[in-house]
């Protein structure tokens, strides 16, 4: 029963995403409501979803690969709806509802909710660790998003051709500063989401996937670092978060340190 | 009840003429209040810019209320004859004053300047009780047509000019200009207007270097900024946002060559370059560099005509919008005069004539 929220939330970014569509297809891109309301709900429904699910499992919903994509998808939005409005940037909900919309769908359709029983006992590092560093992979997604959003703008004001879309992307400046601040916060989080993990003792230290995801880490640190202090290209810093966000998602594919179906 | 509108416009007649009829802001009230009161007027809204001095009225009998309109101007102002002015009655004047709201009669296509114009204009006519309802409803209505049209078509879409142009560009690159610092290389008029307009948007500060420096000092206290040396200006450029190029030299003044250690210095702030200058002062291969981003006065203009052209694709689209919002306000008036709030009067022949222009 469950399912019914995050089907509902899925439509919802549907709908953002397909009037986004038709809008720019339109070649009138309006700062409508309908995006924002169309995220909201999305919003909601994945709340109640992960809500009931954490009832239901007396757990973080962290148990398979089905929910991490649905609770890094609420993480996504979650960054988007706290720095969206504040940037002004209206269109980083455009960008943003399609690839929720891509994470949910292949979560119903291609991953499945299959029922596993976590190898670790419920512990509270464990909570935090897995939480924490699926909302920090959440501000991840949306600097790569802004980073999409940064090149798309950049490539037509170094080609001059410039698109309906140019008129209502943010400028650059602001889509690199929203940029380098997401990475920031990421790693600041998974920093903690790491170090919450290295308390769970042999069994998250001698996981492969620990390694790869300390390489992530080290990753994004090396990134933050150098876009925070301006020492390379924004153009740069854009494509490296387009290119991590990539690593990172390879990594969420595998994750099965735990079990065989990725739990937790 | 009648609404009827007598006019005169750029499309109409030269400024030389205009002006004779134009009315000072500060009076443009307490007129529209005294036409109100004339005999055969009822309701009166006078909009008077440098493109366009137009009176709006809500009359009784049509051809008494444009009589008693020609009047009034003719006594406070000059005779309202001739092919210069034109008049509508009631649905042409309803139609007219939406597109002129919606920029659609401006000089420029699409501007948006003409609703502020227009909406203070009704203010200072409704604060002097020249307004009752059929003018409240029709600006009104005029106004709410203004937003619909310039949300949901393109009609505002981009810059029209090659000044404004740029300004669009460096706000796209770096939002509020605000902390941006401009250098104009030459001190010519086109590199004096765009300054201007960058200024006008409030950019930090700007260096003004130019071969006579008398001529630099000139338009740097026109712009409130800085004069360098010609010689200098690279010394002043690590902290410059915007560079303005515009000499009469016959080469390139900024090469890649020149400008890449430059900005391999400050590798995170976006240098914008607008090249005004025939030859063209800034070489094309900066506009390689990472963070740079040049644009010539040709593709300033293109973007321009661009801008212009979109704007005039709109136009069938804006009409349609129009003619939506005319025909509900016909039918409200139609009701009205149904509900024996206004009784119609057949339009006069002149009006139909206008009518048929328009």
């Amino acid at each position: 029963m469950d399912h019914l929220p995050l089907a509902v939330s899925t439509f919802c970014f549907l709908v953002g995403f397909a009037y986004t569509m038709h809008a720019l297809g339109a070649r009138v891109y309006r700062a409508s409501r309908l995006n924002l309301v169309a995220i909201l709900g999305g919003f909601v429904g994945q709340t109640v979803f992960l809500y009931l699910r954490g009832q239901a499992l007396g757990r973080c919903p962290l148990t398979n690969r089905f929910e991490v994509l649905i609770f890094l998808s609420w993480a996504l939005v979650l960054f988007y709806l706290l720095i969206g409005p504040a940037y002004r940037l209206s269109l980083l909900g455009a960008f943003t509802s399609p690839l929720v919309f891509l994470f949910q769908t292949g979560a119903l359709l291609l991953v499945g909710d299959v029922p596993s029983q976590p190898k670790l006992a419920l512990n509270g590092w464990l909570e935090l660790h897995a939480a924490i560093s699926v909302v920090a992979y959440g501000a991840f997604a949306l600097a790569c998003v802004a980073g999409v959003m940064y090149l798309v703008q950049e490539r037509q004001l170094k080609t001059h051709h410039l698109h309906s879309i140019f008129y209502h992307l943010p400028p650059i400046r602001d889509l690199a500063v929203a940029n380098a601040r997401l990475i920031i916060a990421g790693f600041a989080l998974l920093t903690i989401g790491l170090g919450a993990g290295f308390k769970l003792g042999s069994v998250f230290t001698h996981s492969p996937l620990t390694a790869w995801s300390v390489v992530v880490w080290l990753g994004y640190g090396g990134l933050a670092a150098l876009g925070g202090l301006q020492r390379i290209s924004q153009r740069r810093v854009a494509w490296m978060s387009v290119a991590a966000f990539g690593g990172v998602l390879v990594t969420l594919a595998g994750l099965r340190f735990v079990t065989e179906n990725g739990a937790l | 009840m009648e609404i009827l509108c007598l006019g005169l416009s750029h499309q109409t007649a030269p400024v030389e003429l205009r002006e004779k009829f134009a009315i000072p802001d500060g009076e443009v009230g307490a007129t529209a209040t005294a036409l109100s009161k004339t005999a055969g007027v009822s309701e009166a809204v006078i909009v008077s810019t440098c493109n366009r001095v137009e009176f709006y009225v809500a009359a009784e009998q049509a051809a008494a209320g444009l009589a008693a309109v020609r009047e009034f101007v003719a006594e406070r102002l000059a005779p309202a004859e001739g092919a210069a002015f034109f008049q509508h009655a009631t649905e042409p004047t309803v139609r007219h004053l939406f597109r002129v709201v919606s920029g659609l009669e401006s000089m420029v296509l699409g501007e948006t300047e003409i609703l502020g114009q227009v909406k203070k204009a009704y203010a200072a006519a409704s604060a002097g009780g020249a307004t009752a309802k059929h003018l409240n409803k029709l600006f009104q209505r005029a106004f709410n047509v203004a937003k619909d049209v310039r949300t949901n078509t393109n009609i505002t879409r981009g810059a029209v000019s090659v000044g404004s142009a740029a300004v669009d560009l460096a706000e796209k690159i770096f939002g509020k200009l605000a902390h941006c610092q401009v250098m104009i290389l030459g001190a010519g008029e086109t590199s004096e207007l765009t300054a201007g307009a960058l200024q006008a948007r409030g950019v930090k500060s700007i260096f003004v270097a130019n071969r006579s420096y008398d001529r630099a000092a000139a338009l740097a206290v026109k712009m409130n900024g800085t004069a360098i040396h010609f010689d200098e200006w690279q010394r002043s450029f690590h902290d410059v946002d915007i560079l303005i190029g515009s000499t009469a030299a016959p080469h390139h003044v900024l090469t890649a060559a020149q400008l890449a250690p430059i900005m391999h210095t400050r590798p995170a702030r976006p240098l914008f370059c607008i090249d005004l200058a025939v030859p063209r002062d800034i070489e094309p291969a900066v506009n390689d560099l990472d963070g740079v981003y040049l644009y010539d006065i040709d593709s300033l203009q293109a973007m321009a005509d661009h801008s212009m052209n979109v704007r005039r694709q709109e136009l069938t689209l804006c009409e349609q919008m129009i003619e939506r919002h005319a025909t509900e306000f016909d039918a409200w008036l139609a009701s009205a005069w149904q509900q024996g709030v206004v009784k119609p009067v057949p339009p006069t022949p002149g009006a139909a004539a206008q009518q048929a222009k328009t």
